[in-house]
């Protein structure tokens, strides 16, 4: 297998009516990578998304996810690994209720009705919405529909979630119930998103697209951050950034910046010591002791770490 | 505003139809068909029959009260939507002039018997229907067909319908409010303004359409949708079945409310 | 207009029931035969859309009173004749179970008449023809409100016939044809106006839409429209057939209208043939023998107020009093349930 999960080499793509909607678009995505993909509108995340699974085939360049490179052949195949949710969850729950539409994925995959039983519970409770499973779509809320139709996509096991838009339709409450599920996604994933904060929230990196090109990849923070940059695409600061940077001075300075760097810092650090954490237990039930017990240290470690953040984090006042 | 009325009425009754009840809990089949079966015994009664159908008026009681379905919700409905049977049936009482002696010398025109009979047809047949989606979600209704032989493609293609109805109802909604917002109260829609809406409507489904087909593409559809076996038919719908049928029969072979009537009338008279 | 369950006669009934079934059935064989993955789901949510569509209110040019539309031609302008017929039956389900329209058992004759003959008569037969392959929009409008007023006529007639066999109703056939008649003029004008206006609304907004559309397995002019019209004429003749033989076995409707054609309550001689081995069966078959199925005389007899008379004085006042006891002992136990349940609860 491959180190790469998902690689766009100088990818061009150009509609019927002749848009050139991607522009040399090159890439690479590593296993368990989350990726933010933000730009002004009509900047070419959508049409990006689209090649992912396929649903679009580039017209030059190359698209290779797995072991696959991207044809029309392969793409079959493709989109078992590439999990796509749409914008808005009513066009993607076609089914008239919960369980069905979950079972849809599965079913078509064919597997044994008990299987697909154990898939659709499987992936109904990883988003906290097993009780909704014998509801008709239009009987939640926006939040609830959100949620099961990640779940109608976990249910394939896909290797890599690709999202479009996932929260624009929330409310505040439902839209962090969102992030933390996606926080605790071990997928690798790819967000295309207007809302920055979400962004910077859930991906440690981050491509902008201008014009159907890429125009800055790098961590999420950084990017983010950069209000230069931001402002150079039609973007502007995360709020959570613009609120914190609202001091006397008026723009950051570089200690604040830092300050906000360290927060995000800790957070993921914590976060990576639990991963670590779970890691080691599941090697260690897979019959690997040695491998669990490195783990482990690598975990006591990390979590020791969050001590040196928050000292930072004081220093930094 | 009448949309929005029948917009949240359909919601309505279709929220009934996922409580949980000793009702709902049968198998959608026995009681597609057992509805069936009932309204077919109803409308078998002959024209002047008016008094033999009241041991029927059985079913919707006994089914709304076990299925706590608001038996004003029923009556309600069975009023506003009669426009046909009214409509023609309020013609008998005119052309059928001939007449029937009631009790000592007391006599009424048959028509009026007759408008009575369609009248009550009316009412049963109607809250049957009302109680079968009110008891049973529409996609259980849609596997029972399927189940009880009608093509795949007709039932798969009808819940698609159910699926988008509110959906689709709510744009429209929202295009006639907006539309509502800056008229200023005319009441109505000039047919120009109405032919543009739904084209921009159909406009908007279809996009839709075609963003649901990618929807399915994308999690392995290739022409043919499987679905799970979620019902079977228990002791309890057998019972369910056979009672019904039994009941239906004897109430139509015997005329339940004379031999009672006469009973009575033989200890009071 | 909807046919309604109280209308009808359980052999009227069943007929159409069958004949629509038929028919969904056969379309829905055909259409498996040209797949086309896209089509499923465009027929389930054109069919949200003329469900919609219908509830949006419009003022009818002219008179001031507001309508809503059917759809039935937009639905076979769109998808052809098979597919939109499945997405009318669709409607008219729906609408059957949640709005009550006209009840269960008349969902067949309503399914025959707002959607056979708009979908397998108007639209291959009419509109077709005069639209040609790339109509102007003057050929549009003439063939839609051609079409639509046709194809509603047809379901018009289709009621007042359905009403007529079934014997429910006392209106004189003529007065309540030119009744329907008239009526479903003005509908059917309105209705092909605003089918004409969204056909080149859309024409013209987005023309690579209705090119984009799979009309899997439209019926085509020519030859294969003739094969329809054959198939048609079969099935006519088939659900004719069974309905004489129904309506003989179940008489009550039949010899009603009879009696209103002929002017005189027997069939003409030369039937009387066919009546009598019909009798024959209908002896040996008949169930609910209270319903005077055997009666000697086949005659129209038993369907007059006279017959009314073999209830006397005596048993009117038994069946008055009958019913309020048994009225009452019916909503005793719905109660008595409600109150159980509600207070369990």
């Amino acid at each position: 297998m491959s180190h790469h999960i998902v690689a766009f080499e100088n990818v061009f793509f150009s509609y019927p009516d002749g848009t050139e909607a991607l522009r040399g678009v090159s890439f690479r995505i590593t296993h368990g990578e989350s990726v933010g993909v933000v730009g002004a509108n009509g900047s070419g995340k959508s049409t990006l998304l689209m090649h992912t699974n396929g649903y679009l085939l580039p017209r030059s360049g190359t698209i290779t996810v797995g072991d696959h490179e991207l044809t029309k052949k392969s793409r079959q195949e493709i989109r078992k690994k590439v999990g796509l949710i749409f914008q808005y969850p009513d066009d993607q729950l076609f089914m008239p209720t919960v369980f069905e539409d979950v079972a849809f994925g599965p079913l078509n995959l064919g597997l044994s009705p008990e299987r697909v039983h154990e898939c659709v519970e499987e992936a109904l409770t990883t988003v906290g919405s097993l009780d909704l499973r014998d509801k008709p779509p239009h009987h939640l809320s926006g939040g609830q529909k959100s949620a099961v139709a990640i779940a109608s996509v976990l249910a394939m096991q896909p290797d890599i979630l690709v999202m479009d838009e996932p929260a624009s339709h929330l409310d505040p409450r439902s839209r962090r119930a969102l992030i933390s599920l996606l926080r605790h996604f071990h997928h690798t994933k790819i967000i295309a998103s207007h809302d920055l904060d979400l962004v910077l929230d859930v991906c440690e990196r981050c491509i902008i697209i201008k014009g159907g090109k890429v125009a800055a990849d790098g961590r999420a923070e950084e990017i983010l951050s950069d209000r230069k940059l931001l402002e150079e695409n039609n973007l502007e600061l995360p709020l959570s950034l613009q609120r914190r940077g609202q001091s006397p001075g008026g723009d950051m300075d570089e200690i604040t910046k830092l300050h906000h760097l360290l927060e995000h810092w800790a957070e993921h650090n914590t976060e990576h010591a639990r991963t670590y954490q779970e890691w080691s237990k599941k090697a260690e039930s897979l019959g690997r002791p040695e491998l669990s017990a490195l783990l482990k240290m690598i975990a006591d470690e990390t979590t020791s770490m969050d001590a040196h953040f928050r000292k930072a984090l004081e220093l930094c006042r | 505003m009448t949309f929005d009325n029948e917009f949240f009425n359909i919601g309505y009754l279709d929220r009934l139809s996922y409580r949980d009840t000793v009702v709902h809990r049968l198998d959608p089949r026995s009681k597609v068909i057992v509805t069936m079966l009932y309204v077919l015994t109803v409308v078998s009664y002959p024209k002047y029959d008016v008094t033999s159908l009241m041991p029927l008026f059985l079913y919707p009681i006994l089914l709304s009260a076990l299925s706590d379905t608001p038996f004003l919700l029923i009556a309600k409905k069975v009023l506003i939507v009669s426009p046909f049977a009214v409509f023609i049936g309020i013609f008998n009482p005119f052309f059928d002039t001939g007449t029937i002696d009631l009790w000592r010398g007391i006599q009424i025109s048959a028509g009026w018997i007759s408008l009575l009979s369609i009248m009550i047809k009316f009412t049963l047949t109607i809250s049957a229907a009302l109680l079968l989606i009110a008891t049973t979600s529409f996609p259980g209704i849609c596997h029972a067909l399927q189940e009880l032989g009608i093509p795949a493609l007709f039932t798969s293609q009808l819940l698609f319908l159910y699926r988008y109805i509110f959906v689709l109802m709510e744009e429209a909604m929202r295009m006639v409010r907006a539309r509502d917002l800056r008229t200023f109260g005319a009441r109505n829609i000039g047919i120009t303004v109405f032919v543009r809406l739904i084209g921009l409507l159909f406009i908007r489904t279809v996009e839709r359409a075609e963003r649901i087909y990618q929807a399915m593409l994308f999690r392995g559809f290739h022409g043919k949708i499987f679905s799970i076996k979620q019902h079977s038919l228990r002791p309890a719908d057998t019972a369910f079945i056979s009672l019904s049928v039994i009941v239906l029969v004897v109430l139509r072979l015997f005329n339940l409310t004379d031999l009672i009537g006469r009973f009575v009338q033989g200890i009071l008279l | 207009m909807h046919m309604a369950d109280a209308m009808l006669s359980p052999a009227v009934g069943a007929t159409f029931w069958t004949g629509s079934l038929a028919t969904i059935t056969y379309c829905s064989k055909k259409l498996r035969e040209y797949p086309d993955e896209k089509l499923i789901p465009l027929m389930g949510v054109l069919g949200a859309f003329i469900f919609a569509a219908q509830m949006i209110n419009f003022t009818i040019p002219g008179t001031g009173s507001s309508g809503h539309i059917g759809g039935g031609m937009i639905l076979a302008i769109i998808l052809g004749s098979r597919a939109s017929f499945l997405v009318m039956a669709s409607v008219l389900t729906v609408q059957a179970l949640f709005f009550a329209d006209g009840g269960l058992l008349a969902l067949g004759c309503n399914i025959w008449n707002l959607g056979i003959y708009p979908s397998f008569i108007a639209y291959p037969l009419i509109y077709k023809p005069i639209v040609h392959a790339d109509g102007s929009l003057k050929r549009i409008v003439i063939a839609s409100v051609i079409s639509a007023v046709l194809g509603l006529q047809m379901g018009a007639f289709s009621v007042v016939t359905e009403t007529m066999l079934s014997g429910r109703s006392e209106l004189p056939f003529g007065t309540f044809v030119l009744m329907m008649q008239t009526i479903h003029l003005g509908i059917g004008i309105v209705e092909g106006m605003v089918t004409a206006g969204v056909i080149s609304f859309v024409r013209n907004a987005r023309p690579e839409l209705l090119e984009r559309l799979p009309t899997a397995g439209t019926v085509t002019a020519g030859a294969s429209s003739r094969k329809l019209f054959v198939t048609f004429i079969l099935l006519a003749a088939i659900t004719g057939g069974a309905l004489s033989w129904f309506a003989s076995t179940f008489p009550d409707g039949l010899e009603w209208s009879i009696e209103r054609v002929y002017g005189k309550p027997e069939l003409p001689d030369q039937e009387q043939g066919i009546t009598a081995v019909l009798k024959g069966i209908q002896d040996k078959t008949a169930f609910l023998p209270d319903y005077n199925f055997q009666k000697p005389e086949y005659a129209g007899q038993q369907e007059k107020p006279s017959s009314w008379p073999s209830v006397d004085a005596g048993t009117s006042l038994s069946g008055i009093l009958g019913a309020g006891i048994v009225l009452a002992v019916v909503l005793i136990i719905g109660l008595g349930i409600r109150a159980i349940r509600g207070r369990r609860s």
